[in-house]
């Protein structure tokens, strides 16, 4: 199934990847902070992912892995 | 190879070359534009390479860039030229990246003479750019020498990966004498910190670099840069004591003047007055132990520093002599030189005092 | 679990970037980074990094690299190519470093051809010193040197950078690209590869303009910076490939 691995703690919660997102399925967490203080970006619907990379291309921190399946 | 007459600025070249110099970037100005004209020539004939830059600014930071590699390259310039450069040479000097710079010396301040002057020691021996680094001079007094020490100049720069200076004035630039340019041996140094590429994975990814942003940091790496300059300091001290056996006077002086002080040595000498000569050849690490041993004698009444400048050289002297003797200062401003004549006198008006 | 489609390029230290978030340095990075390994360039690459909010890339891109002076990357690149010619020399300056106080060195070595990449990461403002006027700031554009916006009677006009690297002779290959969008940031990863491929085959100097953000400086919030990027930059500094040797 097509998924991300959002890095929590490498994550700076800039919401470019929210913008990004064609399905926006991503959003900035509302409950968890890192040990950097930031709320790190979320995915709210898994099974909606494609694995266009859209979120990992923009993404200035390089915190996304995306996978096919 | 035999002795031949060539001009300074280009010996100093040739010696460089036979060094094994393959790098030199410069830009023109009077009294040293014979050294990237000889380079442009000789360069693609050793298969070197030469780059006139756009400014002393580009070339010393060319330097910095393909010393940065580990070969061994350097610059040229002139008083206010090497103004220009100081910038870089202090990157170069905490990056500890070898290199080698000449300063042929002109009169100054500001756009200055195009003429010979010395006006450049504190520059050259305090620091001259921000921070605190040391380079290490030499001031040959002679194209001969000047070429010698070049082979040393490079040697000693790749040793303790510091900046090494050959401080002459345009006299020596510009001037013919017959010199052997000899053949030297290029003694290779480890150059792992050298950013060639990251192929070799043995060693770590190398990074050249003079930033260091935290204080800590930045305190060792001074640290680090200080105790190498104390061995520079503990080791590479050249120095030429001249007709010091019981002299009554000790005459302080390098480069060209060191010359025409020797005439001064010798026609006091006529005169039955017995004068010594101290030149330093390093003037930094400067030979304050030559000047403590000579404080120390008995025959010696004063000390007599005869510079090109408003009284540069003679804080060392100074320095060295420590208050045992007087120290008087002979010298002349902007690109005026003394004659031997001048210094006789001087030495005679410090005797009559007495 | 299969491979990845995306992960992380090896081009990359693990080091975290001290850039502010949604500032977009840290994309560029990632795209001079790949462009580098898909190449197979990255045992030869030498990186050099400016003087700048980017001072620190000697940290984040895993080759070989040198810091140099502000603005005198394009110098010190020279020196390391003479040097060992067949390495892959690229600098990565900000608009301060290489279109002020680096003028002269950047465009003496497009005009002497020197076989390198230069990036330049146009944020129209000085970011590392806290958001003063750069050569690049629009007109009207508020910094903390033009508290009242750019004035072009007292500050005279923005620069642009890649238009004027591209009438130098030697430049082989001059583009502006920017990184506000998914298919913007793929086309800037191909300007910066081309630039990469060029200089491997031996040719020319390659210049790539890339707008970026500065939100902290800007005021704005990362997706804000985004907008500003497009409605208010991308105007006066209109994408395009100004110059390609290689397609004529």
């Amino acid at each position: 199934m097509p998924h991300v691995e959002i890095c929590a703690e490498t994550c700076k919660g800039c919401a470019l990847c929210v913008r990004a997102c064609p399905k926006k399925i991503l959003r900035l967490s509302p409950t968890v902070l890192n040990q950097k203080g930031y709320s790190p970006s979320e995915c709210t619907d898994p099974s909606a992912c494609t694995a266009c990379r859209s979120c990992a291309l923009t993404c200035p921190d390089v915190a996304i892995t995306v996978y096919k399946d | 190879m035999a002795r031949v007459l060539m001009k300074g600025n280009e010996a100093i070249a040739e010696a460089a070359i036979a060094a094994g110099c393959r790098f030199f970037f410069g830009y023109p100005i009077t009294p040293q534009s014979e050294v990237p004209e000889y380079f442009s020539i000789r360069m693609p004939e050793v298969g070197g390479t030469f780059v006139q830059a756009e400014s002393e600014v580009a070339a010393v930071n060319m330097l910095y860039g393909a010393a940065g590699t580990g070969v061994r390259a350097m610059t040229s310039s002139s008083s206010p030229g090497f103004s220009l450069k100081q910038e870089g040479i202090s990157y170069i000097a905490c990056a500890e990246i070898p290199a080698v710079v000449v300063n042929i010396m002109r009169g100054g301040p500001g756009l200055g003479s195009i003429q010979a002057s010395q006006a450049d020691y504190f520059q050259a021996t305090k620091g001259g750019g921000h921070g605190d680094y040391r380079l290490l001079v030499y001031a040959p007094a002679s194209i001969q020498e000047a070429c010698d020490l070049m082979a040393t100049a490079f040697d000693r720069s790749q040793k303790y990966r510091c900046v090494s200076m050959i401080l002459g004035d345009g006299m020596l630039g510009q001037m013919m004498e017959p010199v052997e340019i000899k053949p030297v041996e290029v003694k290779q140094y480890d150059n792992s910190w050298a950013t060639v590429g990251w192929a070799d994975k043995s060693r770590p990814r190398a990074v050249v670099n003079s930033l260091y942003i935290t204080h800590e940091e930045l305190g060792a790496v001074n640290k680090r840069l200080q105790a190498k300059y104390k061995e520079i300091a503990a080791n590479e001290v050249m120095v030429e004591e001249f007709n010091m056996d019981q002299p009554e006077f000790v005459i302080v002086a390098f480069g060209t003047v060191a010359r025409i002080a020797k005439n001064a040595v010798a026609k006091l000498k006529e005169q039955g007055i017995n004068v010594g000569l101290i030149r330093p050849i390093t003037v930094w690490p400067f030979p304050y132990c030559s000047l403590e041993k000579a404080a120390a004698m008995n025959s010696v009444k004063g000390f007599l520093t005869v510079e090109v400048s408003a009284g540069q050289l003679v804080e060392d002297v100074r320095l060295g002599v420590n208050g045992k003797k007087p120290v008087e200062l002979h010298n002349t401003l902007g690109s005026v030189y003394p004659t031997p004549d001048e210094i006789v006198e001087s030495i005679l008006a410090l005797k009559g005092r007495k | 679990m299969s491979e990845p489609v995306f992960k992380k390029t090896s081009m990359l230290t693990d080091a975290p970037t001290h850039y502010c978030p949604g500032c977009t340095h840290g994309i560029i990075h990632r795209l001079v980074a790949e462009s580098i390994e898909e190449l197979g360039l990255s045992d030869r690459a030498i990186g050099i990094a400016p003087v700048g909010c980017s001072v620190f890339a000697y940290r984040y891109f895993n080759c070989d690299m040198q810091e140099a002076a502000h603005g005198r990357a394009p110098a010190a690149a020279t020196g390391i190519k003479r040097a060992v010619p067949n390495s892959i020399v690229f600098t990565y300056q900000g608009d301060g470093d290489l279109l002020s106080i680096g003028n002269c060195e950047v465009n003496h070595a497009a005009a002497r051809g020197e076989k390198i990449c230069v990036f330049l990461i146009n944020n129209a403002i000085y970011g590392m010193t806290g958001g003063q006027m750069a050569p690049t700031t629009l007109i009207g554009m508020k910094s903390t040197t033009s508290p009242k916006g750019r004035d072009p009677e007292v500050n005279g006009y923005p620069m642009r950078g890649a238009e004027m690297l591209a009438t130098h002779e030697g430049t082989y290959y001059a583009a502006r690209v920017a990184v506000n969008n998914t298919k913007n940031i793929l086309a800037a990863k191909k300007a910066i590869k081309k630039a990469f491929e060029y200089q491997n085959a031996g040719k020319g100097l390659s210049f790539v303009e890339i707008l970026s953000t500065c939100p902290t400086n800007w005021g704005l919030s990362p997706i804000e910076s985004l907008e500003f990027l497009e409605n208010k930059m991308m105007p006066y500094y209109p994408l395009g490939v100004l110059k390609d040797k290689g397609a004529e």
